[in-house]
């Protein structure tokens, strides 16, 4: 979904003291060695920032109004493809618009973006229920979109309102039946748990609206109020109260949802698995399984053969660069081996399918490994064809162990 | 000298009543410091020795007063050292009191008036600070005439800020007490008190001693008698107030002798140094082991330390004979020390030096006492700590103290109440004056290690004093409560307490542990048992979630940084069988009370 994740703290050090950024390398990156990378990148990310309004829990980097400055953006976004072109293989398996609220963005640029971006597989829009018009669905059905993750959050109005969002139940089903009439056949429904003033039967209730809407794919997170914001402040509290039954949500969210025939596919994303359709969200497994993927827009992280970059997310500097036929300034990241073979262990741990561990075997405590599969919370599991039954090639965590992914990741990579 | 001509004294008082400001007064008056010289509080040295880059404390100072040698006998800043005390007044023929003239006599005036009284010593009453505008000179004269068996008259009033009265203190002390007698024959065996010894690192131990018989030239080789330790002394002398050497030191006078010793534990405080060559066929009396009576486990934080802390112990060992240290492994904690002290305020102090002059993080443990264990064997065992006393045992004897306490009269009811709550034995009680008491008791000195003394001044508003000696020991209805974490003990929160508290001691501190431990994942049972015998039992729950939600391309190295964080976290928990426990949860015993009161 959205490779961006700007806390304001972050923000402020990158715009003050700018650590760690370079000038944007001028030769495409060098495989670092070991790990192997793919040799050219299938995953493509386009951040369009632009919303209505903030909401008031958001941390993601958004650019309220501004409708002067879309095409710009726009135009800013396909000189940056241009400058990457030759990182992108000449087929992409997916794209992803994030925002921001990518369908906020004047129609008219939308649609010129969508039709210069390369073709792939599965290409994914981020939308807010109200701004999907049956014409937008047309828009976006025309220019290729196949896949719409739409950020319903929750079906209670009282609950949406402490959450800043514009679309009331209504507009997300009135959404989701618009996208159904333009064809669409793979829509995604996010759900936020923990709002202040939940009760457990809201959350219910939540699920079981979306439910009723049949959404091929959902997303349940819980609310993460990010400390020293104005939303954190108001409703500090009540934060801690919802912080105290998270864990009774989560257990809702995932019995309820396979309890309804869904796929819990990764710790917060499930798909429906009737119809010998694969419905998880390709673009998305490409990051839990350690692919390469370049982003671009402002505050946008790509991470290719070895280094991870972080563009600038401020609107004015990364537009003028641009203009001037310049990368803009990046916040650069080495990733050694020994960080990738962490992070191919605590992303690939949250998906259902077995992570093979040959790769990653040099950063896994065997004793940890050991302890955990003697409290049920991991075990070694076969890959299959022709392997000895007694050497299992690929590790898993069992259900209990997934939803305390994070204290058994820290435990096998200590 | 005559010895006609000699006074020694010292000055005893309750803290910030004032000794320091007479001492520089006198300093001052006699001229031993000039004006130009004249620091504030020139003996409480160890500052300005350490600016001076040399570690000899100016533990006796020599002054002229019309014709007299006065020797002032400084007893440490840290008063409440009995033992300390009274070895330095060994060293006095007679003791200046000093009592605040606001604050009237403290506990600790009262224990250093007895201490006094026991060694014989004349005792020159004196009302300071009459210059302050709540001073009632009349009733703390009265209070201190009543105390020493005095005339309110005979009780100076001075005060040592403006200088006011202190020549009539010089004269009193020249005056009233006696001078030293001895035998001043330079063919008399010789005999020295060692009052205090201080560590230099060039020219090793430094003995400060009073000379009791005969007299000591340099070079001339010396022995402790009751240590045998033999050495030369390179070098004889006095203070005034800093080092000067003289060709001897001759009976009745008070000065240092230069041992040349790498080891202050060879020079015991309280021994008698006499000649190798005229040795002395008795030693002076006052020799006594001192023993230790708290005892806490001393742990660094940050486990790498360990040498430094060993090093910095070493070093205050140097200067100070009363430390004990031996090591200690905790499966909880690590490598440390469990350390001796004398009593609460020497923990304390050792324990600031270490973290303030040797830059060290430390975890104590709570502190415990001295046990006597009768085993089965029919052994005695002396214990240090909770989780060496035998589960099988005949009896087990704790210390005892004698404890004052000075309260205004209003607050008689609460103090009584803290110590039947600590299993006191009221003695007696005096009035001072009309408005305030002494409260005499005998309380286990295990009841007032851990908090007694706050608890004291809370229930008083601050307007209790207290002070307290050993009394010996006696035999309790001691039990040992030992602390399970998941089915392991824990050495560390072992603890020995009363049997009529062990139930509520062992509910409170597994009522803490549920808190302080986080949770795993499974139930952990947390229980405190006597023996085989549950007490009480807590369970920290198993945690059903701990994963964030979210994690995408923008994300990940975010959450990697997270990761890291929580494996920090991980590594910094100590491994209690399968469980994991914080180091605060060690210290959890500490705040026992903090925690059931509120």
């Amino acid at each position: 979904m959205r490779p961006t994740a700007f806390g304001g703290k972050q923000l402020r050090a990158f715009d003050r003291s700018w650590p760690g950024l370079t000038a944007a390398p001028a030769k495409p990156p060098r495989p670092l060695g070991g790990i192997a990378s793919d040799a050219l990148v299938r995953h493509l990310y386009v951040h369009l920032p632009f919303c209505a309004h903030r909401c008031g829990y958001c941390d993601f980097v958004t650019v309220v109004g501004r409708r002067g400055q879309h095409a710009g953006y726009v135009d800013g976004l396909l000189a940056e493809l241009e400058l990457e072109r030759e990182l992108l293989a000449p087929e992409l398996e997916t794209v992803f618009l994030g925002g921001g609220t990518p369908t906020f963005t004047e129609p008219r640029e939308l649609e010129r973006l969508l039709a210069a971006l390369p073709a792939a597989a599965e290409v994914t829009v981020e939308a807010n229920p109200e701004t999907v018009t049956p014409a937008l669905a047309e828009l976006l059905r025309r220019n290729r979109v196949n896949r719409v993750s739409l950020g319903a959050q929750s079906f209670q109005p009282e609950l949406l309102g402490v959450l800043d969002r514009v679309a009331g139940p209504d507009d997300v089903r009135a959404g989701v039946e618009n996208l159904r009439d333009a064809g669409f056949d793979n829509i995604s429904l996010d759900l936020i748990y923990g709002i202040p003033g939940q009760r457990p039967s809201d959350l219910a209730a939540d699920i079981g609206e979306a439910l009723g809407l049949r959404p091929e794919h959902l997303s349940c997170y819980e609310l993460e109020a990010k400390p020293g914001t104005r939303f954190t402040h108001a409703h500090g509290e009540e934060l801690r109260r919802q912080a105290e039954a998270m864990e009774g949500y989560f257990e809702c969210v995932v019995e309820m949802l396979i309890g309804a025939g869904y796929r819990w596919y990764e710790t917060a994303n499930f798909c429906r698995a009737v119809g010998g359709r694969d419905l998880r969200s390709r673009h998305n497994l490409a990051y839990w399984r350690g692919r390469d993927y370049l982003g671009l827009g402002i505050g946008a992280v790509s991470t290719v053969r070895g280094q991870r970059w972080r563009t600038t997310p401020r609107l004015g500097p990364y537009l003028a660069a641009l203009r001037e036929g310049r990368r803009p300034l990046r916040e650069l990241e080495l990733l050694p081996d020994s960080v990738r073979r962490e992070e191919r262990v605590m992303l690939g741990l949250r998906l259902d399918e077995p992570l093979p561990f040959a790769a990653v075997a040099a950063s896994v405590d065997a004793e940890a490994l050991a302890r955990l599969e003697r409290l049920g919370l991991a075990q070694r599991v076969s890959l299959g064809e022709g392997e000895p039954p007694a050497a299992p090639g690929a590790l898993t965590l069992t259900p209990q162990g997934r939803l305390l992914g994070d204290a058994v990741t820290a435990d096998l990579l200590a | 000298m005559d010895l006609e001509r000699i006074r020694n004294f010292s000055i005893i008082a309750h803290i910030d009543h004032g000794k320091s400001t007479l001492a520089d007064r006198i300093l001052e008056l006699t001229k031993t410091v000039s004006g130009r010289e004249m620091r504030a509080q020139v003996l409480d040295t160890m500052e300005l020795e350490r600016e001076r880059g040399i570690t000899i404390k100016a533990q006796a100072v020599r002054v002229n007063w019309k014709g007299n040698e006065l020797n002032l006998i400084d007893t440490p800043g840290h008063v409440d050292f009995t033992y300390e005390v009274s070895r330095s007044l060994q060293a006095c023929e007679g003791a200046v009191l000093v009592v605040d003239a606001a604050q009237g006599v403290e506990a600790q005036t009262v224990a250093n008036a007895y201490l006094a009284i026991e060694n014989n010593l004349e005792i020159v009453p004196v009302v300071n600070k009459i210059d302050l505008p709540q001073a009632d000179p009349d009733a703390a004269a009265a209070e201190l005439a009543e105390l020493v068996g005095g005339k309110p008259e005979d009780v100076l009033r001075i005060s040592a800020k403006t200088g006011e009265g202190v020549a009539d203190v010089l004269d009193a002390i020249v005056e009233r007490i006696p001078p030293p007698s001895g035998l001043v024959s330079a063919a008399a065996p010789p005999r020295a008190l060692v009052f205090d010894s201080s560590y230099d690192q060039y020219r090793g131990v430094v003995a400060f001693v009073r000379m009791v018989d005969g007299a000591f030239a340099a070079g001339e080789p010396l022995r402790a008698m009751a240590q045998g330790t033999r050495f030369e002394a390179e070098e004889v002398g006095f203070f005034s107030p800093t080092m000067k050497a003289a060709e001897t030191l001759g009976a009745g006078e008070v000065g240092y002798v230069i041992t040349g010793l790498k080891d202050v534990s060879r020079l015991r405080v309280g021994d008698t140094l006499t000649s190798e060559r005229n040795p002395a066929a008795e030693p002076l009396p006052g020799y006594k082991d001192v023993k230790p009576m708290v005892f806490a486990g001393l742990f660094p934080t940050d486990s790498d330390d360990y040498p430094d802390l060993r090093d910095a112990l070493e070093r205050l060992k140097l200067n100070d004979a009363a430390l004990f240290y031996e090591p200690e492994t905790s499966q909880a904690l690590g490598f440390g020390f469990r350390c001796g002290f004398l009593g609460l305020l020497h923990m304390e102090i050792v324990r600031e030096r270490l973290e303030r002059e040797f830059d060290l993080d430390l975890l104590v443990t709570a502190p415990n006492v001295a046990y006597r264990v009768l085993e089965r064997s029919g052994e005695w065992l002396e214990v240090h700590n909770p989780a060496e006393m035998p589960r099988e045992l005949d009896a087990v004897e704790e210390p005892y103290v004698r404890a004052s306490i000075i309260v205004p009269k209003d607050y008689v009811g609460p103090v009584m109440e803290l110590n039947n709550d600590r299993r006191g034995r009221f003695d007696h009680m005096e009035y001072l004056s009309p408005e305030r008491v002494l409260l005499a008791y005998e309380l286990p000195l295990a009841e007032i290690v851990l908090d007694y003394y706050d608890q004291l001044k809370s229930r008083t508003r601050g307007y209790a004093s207290f002070d307290y000696d050993v009394a010996g020991f006696r035999e309790g209805a001691l039990a040992r409560v030992d602390i399970l974490i998941g089915e392991e003990p824990v050495d560390a929160l072992s603890m020995i307490v009363h049997r009529d508290a062990a139930y509520s001691r062992g509910k409170a501190l597994v009522e803490r542990l549920r808190k302080e431990i986080p949770r795993q994942y499974f139930d952990v049972a947390v229980q405190a048992a006597i023996g085989s015998r549950v007490i009480a039992r807590e369970t920290v729950k198993a945690k059903r979630k701990d994963v964030l939600a979210k994690c995408y391309g923008g994300d990940i190295s975010r959450k990697r940084k997270l990761l890291e964080k929580q494996k920090a976290g991980k590594r910094r928990m100590k491994q209690v069988g399968a469980v994991e426990v914080p180091q605060e949860a060690f210290l959890a015993v500490l705040n026992l009370n903090d925690g059931s009161k509120k």
